[in-house]
């Protein structure tokens, strides 16, 4: 039996915050859910599987949580899975979920991703000393920054581009409801005057730390017919690659272009900047816009990227708007990150993203990578059935 | 559907393993023997999916550095669950379905003797009003234990068939860390050790791991005489909720049950991690009295965490290749008291 067609029908995400101390954990998922929900028109009885998914257990301090949030997720009685891998989880979870009806399994999955990060200590979960392991202890920011330097030599950037990124990404976020930073006065000046964190990236080119969740509900072609606007899904792919290889590229892993290959091949699209409409991009650090347009193929390799971000392409009227929900830069749940990026590509596509909203997108990328740049996760979704 | 098999099946399981929490010195190994099985090399695995907890490993991320294993060089389709191997291979079996790949390789690990276990697991309760307590797992199997006999559903004798069969039979499994039959009274007089449990009705603390190969159609002909078809795979979970649940039982494993055909069923491997939960099991997949439970020795005579649920699918699609049984059933567990169960109907139909 060939793949089933499969679409979004319904997307729900919670006010991201430092500490969302008036919701626990359940509270925190029932929020994207519920909204979910109501867009999909569904009730929790109709849905027929859950997948969950977040970044890791030690992130909130419960072992696999999804065991006691079973009941108020609406599972009880019902097939929960539960996804981990590393930062691109919200996307391989939706990634998941839609399997489970492209496989012809089930009609109507209900999948969340979420963070409360304020329930523990993601600086320590991450910094427990491992034997026989080299210890990162500067955090994400001080493992990726030499990746970041490497890439402004090579493609000799002008050292500005990132601030374009940051502020550009943090005046998307005022057009977004639900997003963590609102800070009116950003510019690529103010950016640029922050302080420096890890040369080169500065304090404001770097992700909140949000609590929050994202909520999708992923349907067949038959129930899909009774939504007015369905996100159809064109293409889903997942790569993964080592920790650490002497012929690895960080800047531009093969990993990362793999899977840009085979998903531009699946969606059936030749030319991605011609043809995507908009982008939600996994861009913890602002300069991984221009990184990451390189390595999936929207710009030329060593310096097209910046050169495409510098031009204002990606800029919400721009040719690729990028980020228009305002992008990780803005809320981050690390487990929901993904999911929301997926989720903010099937609302540009169904017309349904507000303020923030691309006159007219009909196919949208979302992305999502996680570990030392090692594991992708990324979908195609458009606003007409696949021919494919 | 497409028709999918279990081609390949390795495991290790001791006692204390001697390395690292990801057990990447172990899983090389048990891929080395998947590939020995199927003739294959990493390059003919379409995906690859594991299971493992980072709570077990003590660190975040612990499947990232376990990837290495695999010599992710180029790169790989691949995904993680943090739950058991059975659920990973459900992932799997999903993919091959989608019709995207023809092959994958799963695998899970665990180094329970890290910690202490019973404690661990009182991570996974509920953190607001449970966890605080710090109720172990061991504790809560013998409250259900308990529930049951107050019951009359069971007695400590029934416990103690159970437990005297598994270890009568794991003197044939190499893996199995405990082994060695007796008799019911003489289990029967050791002593208590979480009343009413004795010892030998919990699984041992067990290190471990395991892979399986699943093939579609003709891929696994080429591997094997007669694979092991997937009928078909079901799971289900209920509340986690101790107080409000009904302990002598196990609705999701009724509904697992009613979800696939086990009409003509010949062996059932059942992940029972205390003997009483075998004796729930049975009852609620409705299993007639001449089907061979865990020839294995099951969960009683070792129980590697992530991969015990898995080894179960492993050990009866063992019997299906060797043409002992032509149908059987494997299940799996997760959470406390049977809280989340999966079924998966194995058949060697040519």
């Amino acid at each position: 039996m060939a793949k089933q067609p499969a679409a979004v029908v319904g997307v729900g995400q919670t006010h991201h915050r430092a500490k969302r101390e008036d919701v626990s954990m359940a509270g925190l998922c029932r929020e994207a859910i519920d909204r979910a929900l109501l867009d999909a028109n569904m009730s929790l009885d109709e849905i027929d599987a859950i997948v969950v998914g977040k970044a890791p257990d030690l992130f909130e301090g419960v072992m696999m949580p999804e065991l006691f949030l079973a009941e108020a997720l609406g599972a009880a009685g019902k097939p929960l899975l539960r996804v981990h891998t590393a930062g691109s989880v919200g996307g391989s979870t939706a990634i998941v979920a839609s399997s489970l009806v492209q496989a012809g399994v089930h009609r109507k999955v209900l999948t969340v991703a979420y963070e409360k990060q304020s329930e523990s200590n993601a600086m320590w979960a991450l910094s427990v000393p491992l034997p026989f392991n080299m210890p990162v202890h500067a955090g994400a920011g001080g493992y990726f920054a030499p990746h970041v330097r490497s890439y402004i030599r090579r493609s000799e950037a002008p050292t500005h581009v990132g601030a374009i990124v940051a502020a550009k990404d943090r005046q998307n976020a005022l057009k977004n409801p639900y997003a963590h930073l609102k800070n009116p006065d950003t510019t690529v000046e103010s950016v640029l005057a922050s302080q420096m964190l890890w040369d080169p990236i500065r304090y404001d080119e770097t992700c909140p730390s949000s609590d929050g969740a994202c909520a999708l509900v992923i349907v067949s072609e038959d129930v899909a017919a009774a939504s007015p606007n369905p996100a159809w899904i064109h293409g889903t792919v997942m790569r993964s690659e080592a920790t650490t290889a002497a012929e690895r590229d960080q800047v531009n892993p093969q990993a990362s272009r793999d899977a840009a290959a085979a998903l531009w091949k699946q969606a059936g699209i030749t030319d991605p900047v011609e043809e995507i409409d908009a982008a939600e991009i996994y861009v913890p650090f602002s300069w991984f816009e221009p990184m990451w347009l390189e390595s999936l193929g929207f710009a030329e390799e060593n310096g097209g990227g910046w050169r495409l971000t510098e031009s204002g392409a990606t800029a919400m009227d721009g040719r690729l708007p990028v980020n228009c929900s305002g992008g990780v830069l803005s809320s981050n749940p690390i487990g929901a990150s993904g999911m929301l990026r997926f989720g903010e590509a099937a609302l540009q596509v169904r017309g349904a993203a507000g303020e923030h909203q691309v006159d007219g997108a009909r196919r949208a990328l979302g992305h999502a990578y996680g570990g030392g740049s090692q594991f992708f996760a990324m979908w195609v979704v458009g606003s007409e059935k696949p021919s494919n | 559907m497409r028709d999918v098999a279990v081609v390949g099946f390795a495991q290790r399981q001791m006692e204390e393993f001697d390395g690292s929490p990801t057990c990447v010195e172990l899983l090389v190994p048990l891929f080395a023997e998947c590939y020995e099985q199927t003739g294959w090399s990493r390059r003919d695995i379409g995906f690859w999916c594991s299971g493992s907890s980072d709570y077990l490993a003590g660190r975040s991320f612990s499947f990232v550095s376990a990837v290495d294993a695999i010599g992710v060089i180029p790169p790989v389709n691949e995904s993680h669950v943090e739950m058991d191997l059975a659920w990973a291979m459900y992932e799997a079996w999903l993919k091959i379905q989608t019709g995207e790949v023809d092959t994958a390789l799963v695998y899970a690990f665990g180094k329970a003797s890290a910690g202490v276990l019973r404690r661990t697991l009182a991570l996974q309760l509920e953190p607001y009003t449970m966890t605080p307590l710090w109720p172990d797992t061991v504790s809560l199997a013998g409250l259900q234990a308990r529930a049951g006999i107050d019951a009359g559903l069971w007695d400590e004798r029934a416990m103690a068939e159970v437990a005297n069969r598994s270890l009568t039979d794991a003197e044939k499994n190499e893996y199995a860390i405990r082994k060695g039959g007796s008799s019911v009274e003489e289990l029967l007089s050791r002593p208590r050790y979480a009343d009413p449990l004795r010892k030998h009705d919990c699984s041992p603390v067990t290190d471990g791991a395991a892979a399986i190969v699943l093939a579609a159609d003709d891929r696994a002909r080429e591997v094997r005489d007669r694979p092991a078809w997937i009928g078909a795979i079901s799971h289900y979970i209920d509340p986690i909720s101790m107080g409000t649940r009904d302990l002598t039982r196990a609705p999701s494993a009724a509904r697992a049950a009613a979800a696939v055909d086990l009409d003509g069923v010949e062996l059932a491997e059942l992940h029972a991690p205390f003997s009483h939960q075998e004796l729930i099991l049975r009852r609620e997949l409705g299993l007639a009295d001449d089907v061979r439970i865990n020839p294995s020795g099951g969960a009683l005579t070792s129980n590697p965490m992530f991969s015990a649920g898995g080894i179960r699918i492993g050990e009866a699609a063992s019997r299906i290749w060797s043409g002992e049984v032509t149908k059987a059933v494997a299940h799996a567990t997760s959470g406390p008291a049977l809280q989340q169960n999966l079924l998966c109907t194995l058949e060697g139909k040519n």
